[in-house]
Protein backbone atom coordinates (compact mmCIF):
# COMPACT_ATOMS: atom_id res chain seq x y z
CA UNK A 1 0.00 0.00 0.00
CA UNK A 2 3.09 2.26 -0.30
CA UNK A 3 1.68 3.34 -3.66
CA UNK A 4 -1.51 4.72 -2.09
CA UNK A 5 0.41 6.78 0.44
CA UNK A 6 2.58 8.31 -2.29
CA UNK A 7 -0.50 9.18 -4.35
CA UNK A 8 -2.22 10.72 -1.35
CA UNK A 9 0.87 12.83 -0.68
CA UNK A 10 0.95 13.96 -4.30
CA UNK A 11 -2.76 14.88 -4.12
CA UNK A 12 -2.17 16.83 -0.90
CA UNK A 13 0.76 18.61 -2.58
CA UNK A 14 -1.55 19.43 -5.47
CA UNK A 15 -3.95 20.83 -2.88
CA UNK A 16 -1.26 23.18 -1.56
CA UNK A 17 -0.42 24.35 -5.08
CA UNK A 18 -4.11 25.00 -5.83
CA UNK A 19 -4.61 26.96 -2.62
CA UNK A 20 -1.57 29.14 -3.33
CA UNK A 21 -2.69 29.68 -6.93
CA UNK A 22 -6.22 30.63 -5.86
CA UNK A 23 -4.91 33.08 -3.24
CA UNK A 24 -2.67 34.72 -5.86
CA UNK A 25 -5.51 34.82 -8.38
CA UNK A 26 -7.91 36.38 -5.89
CA UNK A 27 -5.35 38.98 -4.79
CA UNK A 28 -4.63 39.87 -8.42
CA UNK A 29 -8.30 40.42 -9.18
CA UNK A 30 -9.33 42.25 -6.00
CA UNK A 31 -9.95 45.56 -7.84
CA UNK A 32 -12.20 43.74 -10.32
CA UNK A 33 -13.99 41.83 -7.60
CA UNK A 34 -14.61 45.08 -5.77
CA UNK A 35 -16.25 46.54 -8.85
CA UNK A 36 -18.63 43.58 -9.03
CA UNK A 37 -19.65 43.77 -5.39
CA UNK A 38 -22.53 46.26 -5.81
CA UNK A 39 -24.03 44.03 -8.52
CA UNK A 40 -23.70 41.05 -6.20
CA UNK A 41 -25.71 42.68 -3.44
CA UNK A 42 -28.29 43.84 -5.95
CA UNK A 43 -28.81 40.31 -7.21
CA UNK A 44 -28.74 38.70 -3.78
CA UNK A 45 -32.50 39.24 -3.60
CA UNK A 46 -33.00 37.58 -6.95
CA UNK A 47 -30.89 34.64 -5.85
CA UNK A 48 -32.89 34.11 -2.67
CA UNK A 49 -36.19 34.54 -4.56
CA UNK A 50 -35.15 31.96 -7.13
CA UNK A 51 -34.14 29.48 -4.45
CA UNK A 52 -37.40 30.10 -2.57
CA UNK A 53 -39.30 29.53 -5.81
CA UNK A 54 -37.51 26.22 -6.42
CA UNK A 55 -38.46 24.97 -2.99
CA UNK A 56 -42.04 26.25 -3.18
CA UNK A 57 -42.68 24.71 -6.58
CA UNK A 58 -41.09 21.43 -5.51
CA UNK A 59 -43.38 20.94 -2.52
CA UNK A 60 -46.50 22.75 -3.69
CA UNK A 61 -49.67 20.67 -3.62
CA UNK A 62 -48.05 17.69 -1.91
CA UNK A 63 -49.78 16.98 1.38
CA UNK A 64 -46.57 16.22 3.27
CA UNK A 65 -44.69 19.09 1.62
CA UNK A 66 -41.18 19.63 2.85
CA UNK A 67 -41.30 16.43 4.93
CA UNK A 68 -40.61 14.52 1.72
CA UNK A 69 -37.00 15.71 1.85
CA UNK A 70 -36.71 13.70 5.10
CA UNK A 71 -38.97 10.77 4.26
CA UNK A 72 -37.33 10.11 0.92
CA UNK A 73 -33.81 9.37 2.23
CA UNK A 74 -35.31 7.35 5.11
CA UNK A 75 -37.10 4.98 2.79
CA UNK A 76 -34.13 4.77 0.44
CA UNK A 77 -32.06 3.83 3.48
CA UNK A 78 -34.53 1.11 4.53
CA UNK A 79 -34.57 -0.44 1.07
CA UNK A 80 -30.80 -0.26 0.60
CA UNK A 81 -30.14 -1.62 4.08
CA UNK A 82 -32.38 -4.57 3.44
CA UNK A 83 -30.86 -5.34 0.04
CA UNK A 84 -27.21 -4.89 0.91
CA UNK A 85 -26.92 -6.05 4.48
CA UNK A 86 -29.47 -8.87 4.26
CA UNK A 87 -29.31 -10.02 0.66
CA UNK A 88 -25.71 -9.25 -0.35
CA UNK A 89 -24.39 -9.61 3.22
CA UNK A 90 -21.99 -6.68 3.32
CA UNK A 91 -20.45 -6.71 6.79
CA UNK A 92 -20.46 -3.17 8.15
CA UNK A 93 -21.40 -2.02 11.60
CA UNK A 94 -24.37 0.34 11.72
CA UNK A 95 -25.07 -0.15 8.02
CA UNK A 96 -28.01 2.34 7.87
CA UNK A 97 -25.78 5.16 9.11
CA UNK A 98 -22.87 3.96 7.00
CA UNK A 99 -25.09 4.17 3.93
CA UNK A 100 -26.73 7.51 4.81
CA UNK A 101 -23.48 9.34 5.60
CA UNK A 102 -22.18 8.34 2.17
CA UNK A 103 -25.33 8.82 0.16
CA UNK A 104 -25.99 12.30 1.54
CA UNK A 105 -22.75 13.53 -0.06
CA UNK A 106 -23.39 11.73 -3.33
CA UNK A 107 -27.02 12.88 -3.54
CA UNK A 108 -25.97 16.46 -2.88
CA UNK A 109 -23.30 16.43 -5.60
CA UNK A 110 -25.58 14.62 -8.02
CA UNK A 111 -28.55 16.96 -7.52
CA UNK A 112 -26.43 20.12 -7.51
CA UNK A 113 -24.51 19.28 -10.68
CA UNK A 114 -27.46 17.86 -12.64
CA UNK A 115 -29.71 20.85 -11.92
CA UNK A 116 -26.85 23.33 -12.53
CA UNK A 117 -26.18 21.66 -15.84
CA UNK A 118 -29.73 22.32 -17.05
CA UNK A 119 -30.08 25.70 -15.34
CA UNK A 120 -28.95 27.84 -18.29
CA UNK A 121 -31.14 26.02 -20.81
CA UNK A 122 -34.21 25.94 -18.59
CA UNK A 123 -33.89 29.66 -17.85
CA UNK A 124 -33.36 30.51 -21.53
CA UNK A 125 -36.63 32.47 -21.57
CA UNK A 126 -35.38 34.78 -18.87
CA UNK A 127 -31.84 35.11 -20.22
CA UNK A 128 -33.16 36.16 -23.63
CA UNK A 129 -35.33 38.91 -22.22
CA UNK A 130 -33.67 40.49 -19.22
CA UNK A 131 -30.06 41.13 -18.39
CA UNK A 132 -29.14 38.93 -15.43
CA UNK A 133 -25.66 37.70 -14.54
CA UNK A 134 -25.80 34.14 -15.81
CA UNK A 135 -23.74 32.54 -13.07
CA UNK A 136 -26.76 33.11 -10.80
CA UNK A 137 -28.53 30.09 -12.28
CA UNK A 138 -25.93 27.38 -11.52
CA UNK A 139 -25.35 29.05 -8.16
CA UNK A 140 -29.07 28.94 -7.44
CA UNK A 141 -29.18 25.23 -8.34
CA UNK A 142 -26.32 24.48 -5.95
CA UNK A 143 -27.89 26.45 -3.09
CA UNK A 144 -31.23 24.68 -3.56
CA UNK A 145 -29.42 21.33 -3.49
CA UNK A 146 -27.60 22.41 -0.32
CA UNK A 147 -30.92 23.24 1.35
CA UNK A 148 -32.25 19.80 0.40
CA UNK A 149 -29.07 18.15 1.69
CA UNK A 150 -29.45 19.97 5.01
CA UNK A 151 -33.03 18.73 5.24
CA UNK A 152 -31.90 15.16 4.71
CA UNK A 153 -29.53 15.62 7.66
CA UNK A 154 -32.75 15.46 9.68
CA UNK A 155 -33.17 11.92 8.38
CA UNK A 156 -29.66 11.10 9.57
CA UNK A 157 -30.51 12.50 13.01
CA UNK A 158 -33.66 10.34 13.18
CA UNK A 159 -31.67 7.22 12.32
CA UNK A 160 -29.06 8.08 14.95
CA UNK A 161 -31.83 8.38 17.53
CA UNK A 162 -33.62 5.18 16.52
CA UNK A 163 -30.47 3.05 16.42
CA UNK A 164 -29.02 4.78 19.48
CA UNK A 165 -25.73 5.06 17.64
CA UNK A 166 -22.83 6.64 19.53
CA UNK A 167 -22.73 10.42 19.18
CA UNK A 168 -19.33 12.01 18.70
CA UNK A 169 -18.35 15.62 19.21
CA UNK A 170 -17.05 15.58 15.66
CA UNK A 171 -20.68 15.59 14.47
CA UNK A 172 -20.36 19.36 14.64
CA UNK A 173 -17.90 19.12 11.73
CA UNK A 174 -20.62 17.63 9.47
CA UNK A 175 -20.92 20.86 7.40
CA UNK A 176 -17.23 20.68 6.42
CA UNK A 177 -17.44 17.73 3.98
CA UNK A 178 -20.72 19.14 2.63
CA UNK A 179 -18.99 22.48 2.06
CA UNK A 180 -16.18 20.76 0.14
CA UNK A 181 -18.78 18.88 -1.89
CA UNK A 182 -20.71 22.12 -2.49
CA UNK A 183 -17.69 24.04 -3.80
CA UNK A 184 -16.77 21.08 -5.99
CA UNK A 185 -20.34 20.81 -7.32
CA UNK A 186 -20.54 24.51 -8.12
CA UNK A 187 -17.34 24.22 -10.16
CA UNK A 188 -18.51 21.13 -11.98
CA UNK A 189 -21.99 22.62 -12.42
CA UNK A 190 -20.50 25.76 -14.03
CA UNK A 191 -18.46 23.64 -16.46
CA UNK A 192 -21.41 21.40 -17.36
CA UNK A 193 -23.92 24.22 -17.75
CA UNK A 194 -21.58 26.05 -20.12
CA UNK A 195 -20.78 22.97 -22.20
CA UNK A 196 -24.33 21.68 -22.46
CA UNK A 197 -25.43 24.90 -24.19
CA UNK A 198 -23.14 24.02 -27.08
CA UNK A 199 -23.52 20.26 -26.99
CA UNK A 200 -26.78 18.88 -25.67
CA UNK A 201 -25.31 15.37 -25.67
CA UNK A 202 -23.41 16.24 -22.52
CA UNK A 203 -26.67 15.93 -20.56
CA UNK A 204 -27.12 12.31 -21.59
CA UNK A 205 -23.47 11.42 -21.14
CA UNK A 206 -23.46 12.97 -17.68
CA UNK A 207 -26.57 11.01 -16.70
CA UNK A 208 -24.78 7.75 -17.47
CA UNK A 209 -21.63 8.96 -15.76
CA UNK A 210 -23.58 9.73 -12.58
CA UNK A 211 -24.84 6.16 -12.39
CA UNK A 212 -21.31 4.85 -12.76
CA UNK A 213 -20.09 7.41 -10.24
CA UNK A 214 -22.53 6.07 -7.67
CA UNK A 215 -21.03 2.60 -7.93
CA UNK A 216 -17.36 3.62 -8.03
CA UNK A 217 -17.84 5.61 -4.83
CA UNK A 218 -17.95 3.55 -1.63
CA UNK A 219 -21.53 4.37 -0.68
CA UNK A 220 -23.07 0.90 -0.56
CA UNK A 221 -19.85 -0.91 0.39
CA UNK A 222 -16.66 -0.06 2.28
CA UNK A 223 -13.64 0.80 0.11
CA UNK A 224 -11.65 -1.97 1.81
CA UNK A 225 -13.56 -4.78 0.07
CA UNK A 226 -12.16 -3.70 -3.30
CA UNK A 227 -8.92 -5.15 -4.70
CA UNK A 228 -5.81 -3.05 -4.08
CA UNK A 229 -5.41 -1.69 -7.60
CA UNK A 230 -9.03 -0.48 -7.61
CA UNK A 231 -8.52 1.29 -4.31
CA UNK A 232 -5.48 3.04 -5.78
CA UNK A 233 -7.34 4.22 -8.87
CA UNK A 234 -10.29 5.43 -6.83
CA UNK A 235 -8.05 7.85 -4.94
CA UNK A 236 -8.51 10.09 -7.96
CA UNK A 237 -12.27 10.13 -7.42
CA UNK A 238 -13.01 13.29 -5.40
CA UNK A 239 -16.20 11.78 -4.02
CA UNK A 240 -14.21 9.02 -2.31
CA UNK A 241 -12.48 11.66 -0.21
CA UNK A 242 -15.64 13.65 0.54
CA UNK A 243 -17.49 10.48 1.58
CA UNK A 244 -14.54 9.37 3.71
CA UNK A 245 -14.52 12.75 5.41
CA UNK A 246 -18.24 12.65 6.08
CA UNK A 247 -17.98 9.17 7.63
CA UNK A 248 -14.95 10.12 9.69
CA UNK A 249 -16.77 12.97 11.39
CA UNK A 250 -20.25 11.46 11.64
CA UNK A 251 -19.63 7.76 12.15
CA UNK A 252 -16.12 7.26 13.46
CA UNK A 253 -15.64 10.36 15.57
CA UNK A 254 -12.29 11.14 13.95
CA UNK A 255 -11.07 14.56 12.89
CA UNK A 256 -9.45 14.10 9.44
CA UNK A 257 -5.81 15.14 9.33
CA UNK A 258 -4.15 17.95 7.38
CA UNK A 259 -3.46 15.68 4.43
CA UNK A 260 -7.11 14.69 3.95
CA UNK A 261 -8.19 18.33 4.27
CA UNK A 262 -5.64 19.43 1.68
CA UNK A 263 -6.78 16.73 -0.75
CA UNK A 264 -10.44 17.74 -0.41
CA UNK A 265 -9.62 21.44 -0.73
CA UNK A 266 -7.46 20.74 -3.77
CA UNK A 267 -10.25 18.93 -5.59
CA UNK A 268 -12.89 21.49 -4.60
CA UNK A 269 -10.95 24.68 -5.36
CA UNK A 270 -9.35 23.49 -8.59
CA UNK A 271 -12.76 22.44 -9.95
CA UNK A 272 -14.32 25.74 -8.94
CA UNK A 273 -11.49 27.74 -10.55
CA UNK A 274 -11.74 25.82 -13.81
CA UNK A 275 -15.53 26.18 -13.64
CA UNK A 276 -15.38 29.95 -13.24
CA UNK A 277 -12.85 30.33 -16.07
CA UNK A 278 -14.81 28.09 -18.48
CA UNK A 279 -18.11 29.73 -17.64
CA UNK A 280 -16.72 33.25 -17.96
CA UNK A 281 -15.36 32.50 -21.40
CA UNK A 282 -18.53 30.79 -22.60
CA UNK A 283 -21.27 32.98 -21.15
CA UNK A 284 -21.20 35.84 -23.64
CA UNK A 285 -22.14 33.55 -26.48
CA UNK A 286 -24.83 31.58 -24.61
CA UNK A 287 -27.59 33.72 -25.97
CA UNK A 288 -26.69 32.94 -29.56
CA UNK A 289 -27.10 29.21 -28.92
CA UNK A 290 -30.17 29.10 -26.69
CA UNK B 1 -27.67 67.35 -21.06
CA UNK B 2 -26.14 64.12 -19.85
CA UNK B 3 -25.53 61.29 -22.31
CA UNK B 4 -27.12 58.10 -20.96
CA UNK B 5 -26.58 55.82 -23.95
CA UNK B 6 -23.77 56.10 -26.42
CA UNK B 7 -23.36 53.65 -29.25
CA UNK B 8 -20.33 53.86 -31.52
CA UNK B 9 -20.41 52.00 -34.83
CA UNK B 10 -22.30 49.11 -33.34
CA UNK B 11 -22.55 46.09 -35.60
CA UNK B 12 -24.43 42.94 -34.68
CA UNK B 13 -24.03 39.84 -36.76
CA UNK B 14 -25.81 36.56 -36.23
CA UNK B 15 -24.78 33.26 -37.68
CA UNK B 16 -27.63 31.36 -39.16
CA UNK B 17 -26.53 27.78 -39.28
CA UNK B 18 -28.44 25.84 -41.83
CA UNK B 19 -27.93 22.75 -39.78
CA UNK B 20 -25.91 23.50 -36.71
CA UNK B 21 -24.38 20.40 -35.16
CA UNK B 22 -26.24 20.05 -31.89
CA UNK B 23 -24.49 16.95 -30.75
CA UNK B 24 -21.00 15.50 -30.65
CA UNK B 25 -21.93 12.79 -33.08
CA UNK B 26 -23.15 15.26 -35.68
CA UNK B 27 -20.09 17.43 -35.14
CA UNK B 28 -17.77 14.46 -35.66
CA UNK B 29 -19.54 13.42 -38.81
CA UNK B 30 -19.50 16.95 -40.15
CA UNK B 31 -15.87 17.49 -39.21
CA UNK B 32 -14.85 14.41 -41.10
CA UNK B 33 -16.92 15.53 -44.06
CA UNK B 34 -15.54 19.07 -43.77
CA UNK B 35 -18.86 20.81 -43.85
CA UNK B 36 -18.97 22.21 -40.37
CA UNK B 37 -18.75 25.90 -41.21
CA UNK B 38 -21.84 26.15 -43.28
CA UNK B 39 -23.73 29.14 -42.13
CA UNK B 40 -25.13 32.34 -43.50
CA UNK B 41 -24.39 35.56 -41.81
CA UNK B 42 -27.20 37.91 -40.96
CA UNK B 43 -26.20 41.48 -40.29
CA UNK B 44 -28.92 42.67 -37.93
CA UNK B 45 -27.32 46.04 -37.29
CA UNK B 46 -24.57 47.70 -39.25
CA UNK B 47 -22.40 50.57 -38.03
CA UNK B 48 -25.09 52.20 -35.94
CA UNK B 49 -24.00 55.20 -33.92
CA UNK B 50 -26.42 56.80 -31.55
CA UNK B 51 -26.46 59.17 -28.62
CA UNK B 52 -29.38 59.33 -26.25
CA UNK B 53 -29.52 62.11 -23.69
CA UNK B 54 -31.20 61.99 -20.33
CA UNK B 55 -34.87 62.90 -20.62
CA UNK B 56 -35.11 61.95 -24.29
CA UNK B 57 -38.15 60.06 -25.49
CA UNK B 58 -36.78 58.24 -28.46
CA UNK B 59 -39.04 56.49 -30.92
CA UNK B 60 -37.54 53.71 -33.02
CA UNK B 61 -39.37 52.87 -36.23
CA UNK B 62 -38.72 50.63 -39.15
CA UNK B 63 -40.15 47.70 -41.01
CA UNK B 64 -40.08 44.16 -39.68
CA UNK B 65 -36.53 42.85 -39.58
CA UNK B 66 -34.94 46.27 -39.55
CA UNK B 67 -33.10 45.60 -36.29
CA UNK B 68 -35.27 47.47 -33.78
CA UNK B 69 -35.49 44.70 -31.24
CA UNK B 70 -31.83 43.85 -31.67
CA UNK B 71 -30.95 47.44 -30.86
CA UNK B 72 -33.08 47.35 -27.71
CA UNK B 73 -31.54 44.07 -26.61
CA UNK B 74 -28.08 45.53 -27.08
CA UNK B 75 -29.00 48.56 -25.01
CA UNK B 76 -30.51 46.37 -22.30
CA UNK B 77 -27.26 44.40 -22.15
CA UNK B 78 -28.86 41.13 -23.19
CA UNK B 79 -26.74 40.96 -26.34
CA UNK B 80 -23.15 42.05 -26.76
CA UNK B 81 -22.24 43.87 -30.01
CA UNK B 82 -20.10 41.94 -32.48
CA UNK B 83 -18.22 45.14 -33.27
CA UNK B 84 -18.24 48.63 -31.86
CA UNK B 85 -18.93 49.85 -28.35
CA UNK B 86 -22.05 50.61 -26.40
CA UNK B 87 -21.92 52.48 -23.11
CA UNK B 88 -24.94 52.93 -20.87
CA UNK B 89 -25.29 54.68 -17.55
CA UNK B 90 -28.16 54.38 -15.15
CA UNK B 91 -30.66 51.77 -14.02
CA UNK B 92 -32.74 50.27 -16.76
CA UNK B 93 -36.18 48.72 -16.74
CA UNK B 94 -36.48 46.52 -19.77
CA UNK B 95 -40.01 45.95 -20.96
CA UNK B 96 -38.80 43.88 -23.87
CA UNK B 97 -41.28 41.25 -23.02
CA UNK B 98 -43.69 41.73 -20.18
CA UNK B 99 -43.49 39.27 -17.35
CA UNK B 100 -40.17 37.72 -18.32
CA UNK B 101 -39.44 35.35 -15.49
CA UNK B 102 -43.02 34.72 -14.40
CA UNK B 103 -43.43 31.27 -12.93
CA UNK B 104 -46.75 29.81 -13.97
CA UNK B 105 -47.04 27.64 -10.85
CA UNK B 106 -46.78 30.58 -8.48
CA UNK B 107 -49.56 32.96 -7.52
CA UNK B 108 -49.80 36.56 -8.68
CA UNK B 109 -48.56 37.72 -5.28
CA UNK B 110 -45.48 35.49 -5.39
CA UNK B 111 -44.79 36.50 -8.97
CA UNK B 112 -44.81 40.19 -8.08
CA UNK B 113 -41.92 39.55 -5.71
CA UNK B 114 -40.11 37.20 -8.08
CA UNK B 115 -40.44 39.52 -11.06
CA UNK B 116 -39.42 42.45 -8.87
CA UNK B 117 -36.27 40.54 -7.94
CA UNK B 118 -35.59 39.88 -11.63
CA UNK B 119 -35.72 43.63 -12.21
CA UNK B 120 -33.35 44.12 -9.26
CA UNK B 121 -35.63 45.16 -6.40
CA UNK B 122 -35.50 43.82 -2.86
CA UNK B 123 -38.37 42.13 -1.07
CA UNK B 124 -38.87 45.15 1.19
CA UNK B 125 -39.03 47.52 -1.78
CA UNK B 126 -41.59 45.31 -3.50
CA UNK B 127 -43.70 44.96 -0.33
CA UNK B 128 -44.01 48.73 -0.30
CA UNK B 129 -45.17 48.84 -3.90
CA UNK B 130 -47.28 45.72 -3.76
CA UNK B 131 -50.69 47.34 -3.20
CA UNK B 132 -50.09 49.89 -5.92
CA UNK B 133 -49.13 47.18 -8.39
CA UNK B 134 -52.21 45.06 -7.71
CA UNK B 135 -54.47 48.07 -7.86
CA UNK B 136 -53.04 49.29 -11.14
CA UNK B 137 -53.32 45.86 -12.72
CA UNK B 138 -56.93 45.50 -11.46
CA UNK B 139 -56.26 41.99 -10.22
CA UNK B 140 -57.37 42.39 -6.61
CA UNK B 141 -59.57 39.29 -6.69
CA UNK B 142 -56.89 37.09 -8.20
CA UNK B 143 -53.90 37.87 -6.00
CA UNK B 144 -53.57 34.35 -4.64
CA UNK B 145 -54.44 32.41 -7.77
CA UNK B 146 -51.62 30.60 -9.63
CA UNK B 147 -51.08 32.62 -12.78
CA UNK B 148 -51.32 29.60 -15.06
CA UNK B 149 -55.07 30.19 -14.93
CA UNK B 150 -54.68 33.84 -15.99
CA UNK B 151 -55.65 35.11 -19.42
CA UNK B 152 -52.95 36.68 -21.57
CA UNK B 153 -54.44 40.11 -20.94
CA UNK B 154 -54.25 39.61 -17.19
CA UNK B 155 -50.63 38.47 -17.43
CA UNK B 156 -49.68 41.46 -19.54
CA UNK B 157 -51.41 43.85 -17.13
CA UNK B 158 -49.55 42.34 -14.20
CA UNK B 159 -46.23 42.48 -16.03
CA UNK B 160 -46.72 46.10 -17.07
CA UNK B 161 -47.71 47.14 -13.54
CA UNK B 162 -44.61 45.57 -12.02
CA UNK B 163 -42.19 46.93 -14.60
CA UNK B 164 -43.50 50.47 -14.27
CA UNK B 165 -43.91 50.45 -10.49
CA UNK B 166 -40.60 52.22 -10.02
CA UNK B 167 -39.07 55.12 -11.82
CA UNK B 168 -36.10 53.71 -13.73
CA UNK B 169 -33.59 56.03 -15.39
CA UNK B 170 -34.12 54.28 -18.71
CA UNK B 171 -37.37 52.64 -19.73
CA UNK B 172 -37.49 50.36 -22.74
CA UNK B 173 -40.92 49.84 -24.23
CA UNK B 174 -41.19 47.30 -27.02
CA UNK B 175 -44.63 47.07 -28.60
CA UNK B 176 -46.45 46.87 -25.33
CA UNK B 177 -48.85 49.75 -25.59
CA UNK B 178 -51.43 47.41 -27.04
CA UNK B 179 -51.82 45.72 -23.69
CA UNK B 180 -55.34 45.12 -22.45
CA UNK B 181 -58.52 46.90 -23.42
CA UNK B 182 -58.70 50.55 -24.44
CA UNK B 183 -59.19 51.69 -20.85
CA UNK B 184 -56.02 49.94 -19.71
CA UNK B 185 -54.20 51.22 -22.80
CA UNK B 186 -55.07 54.76 -21.82
CA UNK B 187 -54.01 54.12 -18.25
CA UNK B 188 -50.66 52.67 -19.32
CA UNK B 189 -50.01 55.57 -21.67
CA UNK B 190 -50.64 57.95 -18.83
CA UNK B 191 -48.22 55.99 -16.67
CA UNK B 192 -45.53 56.37 -19.32
CA UNK B 193 -46.28 60.08 -19.71
CA UNK B 194 -45.92 60.45 -15.95
CA UNK B 195 -42.51 58.82 -16.09
CA UNK B 196 -41.39 61.09 -18.90
CA UNK B 197 -42.32 64.16 -16.93
CA UNK B 198 -40.35 62.68 -14.07
CA UNK B 199 -37.22 62.75 -16.24
CA UNK B 200 -37.01 59.10 -17.30
CA UNK B 201 -35.36 58.43 -20.62
CA UNK B 202 -37.70 56.31 -22.73
CA UNK B 203 -36.96 54.15 -25.74
CA UNK B 204 -40.14 53.24 -27.56
CA UNK B 205 -40.53 50.74 -30.35
CA UNK B 206 -43.87 50.60 -32.05
CA UNK B 207 -45.45 49.96 -35.40
CA UNK B 208 -48.22 52.33 -34.39
CA UNK B 209 -46.84 55.58 -35.80
CA UNK B 210 -49.56 57.45 -33.95
CA UNK B 211 -48.12 56.37 -30.59
CA UNK B 212 -44.67 57.53 -31.63
CA UNK B 213 -45.98 60.88 -32.84
CA UNK B 214 -47.92 61.35 -29.63
CA UNK B 215 -45.18 60.44 -27.17
CA UNK B 216 -41.73 60.94 -28.65
CA UNK B 217 -39.42 63.95 -28.76
CA UNK B 218 -37.01 62.33 -31.18
CA UNK B 219 -37.10 59.42 -33.56
CA UNK B 220 -34.76 57.22 -35.52
CA UNK B 221 -35.61 55.13 -38.53
CA UNK B 222 -33.85 51.85 -39.01
CA UNK B 223 -33.80 50.28 -42.43
CA UNK B 224 -32.28 46.81 -42.85
CA UNK B 225 -29.97 47.35 -39.92
CA UNK B 226 -28.74 50.77 -41.00
CA UNK B 227 -29.67 54.01 -39.31
CA UNK B 228 -31.56 55.70 -42.10
CA UNK B 229 -32.67 58.84 -40.34
CA UNK B 230 -32.23 60.50 -36.95
CA UNK B 231 -34.16 63.69 -36.39
CA UNK B 232 -37.25 65.23 -34.81
CA UNK B 233 -40.32 63.00 -34.54
CA UNK B 234 -42.44 64.77 -37.13
CA UNK B 235 -39.72 64.81 -39.76
CA UNK B 236 -38.91 61.12 -39.36
CA UNK B 237 -42.53 60.03 -39.13
CA UNK B 238 -43.66 61.90 -42.21
CA UNK B 239 -40.72 60.53 -44.19
CA UNK B 240 -41.57 57.04 -42.96
CA UNK B 241 -45.24 57.42 -43.82
CA UNK B 242 -44.29 58.61 -47.30
CA UNK B 243 -42.82 55.16 -47.79
CA UNK B 244 -46.29 53.67 -47.65
CA UNK B 245 -47.65 55.91 -50.37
Amino acid sequence: MRMNEIIEQILAGFGVVVIVAVVILVCATIPRIRRYLPALTQYRHLLSSLVARDLKVKYRRSALGVAWSVINPLFMMLIVTFVFSQVFRIQVENYPIFYLTGSIVYTFVNEATATSMNSIISNAGLIKKVYIPKYLFPLQACITAAVNASLSLVAVAIVFAVLQAPLHLTLFLTPVPLLFAGVFSLGLGLILSALVVYFRDIAHIYGIWCLAWFYITPILYPLSILPDFAQTILLFNPLVHFVDYSRAVMLEGVVPGLQENLICLGFALSTLTIGILVFKKAQEKFILYL
Amino acid sequence: MRTVIEANNVTMRFRLYQDRPDSLKELLIKLTQRQVKKYDELVALSQVSLKVYSGDVLGIIGLNGSGKSTLLKLIAGILKPTEGTLVRTGAISPLIELGAGFDMDLTARENVFLNGAVLGFSKAAMAEKYDGIIEFSELQEFQDVPIKSFSSGMLARLGFSIATSTQPEILIVDEILGVGDFLFKEKSENRILEMMSGGTTVLLVSHAIKDIEKLCTRAIWLDKGVKHMDAGTDEVCSAYKALAD
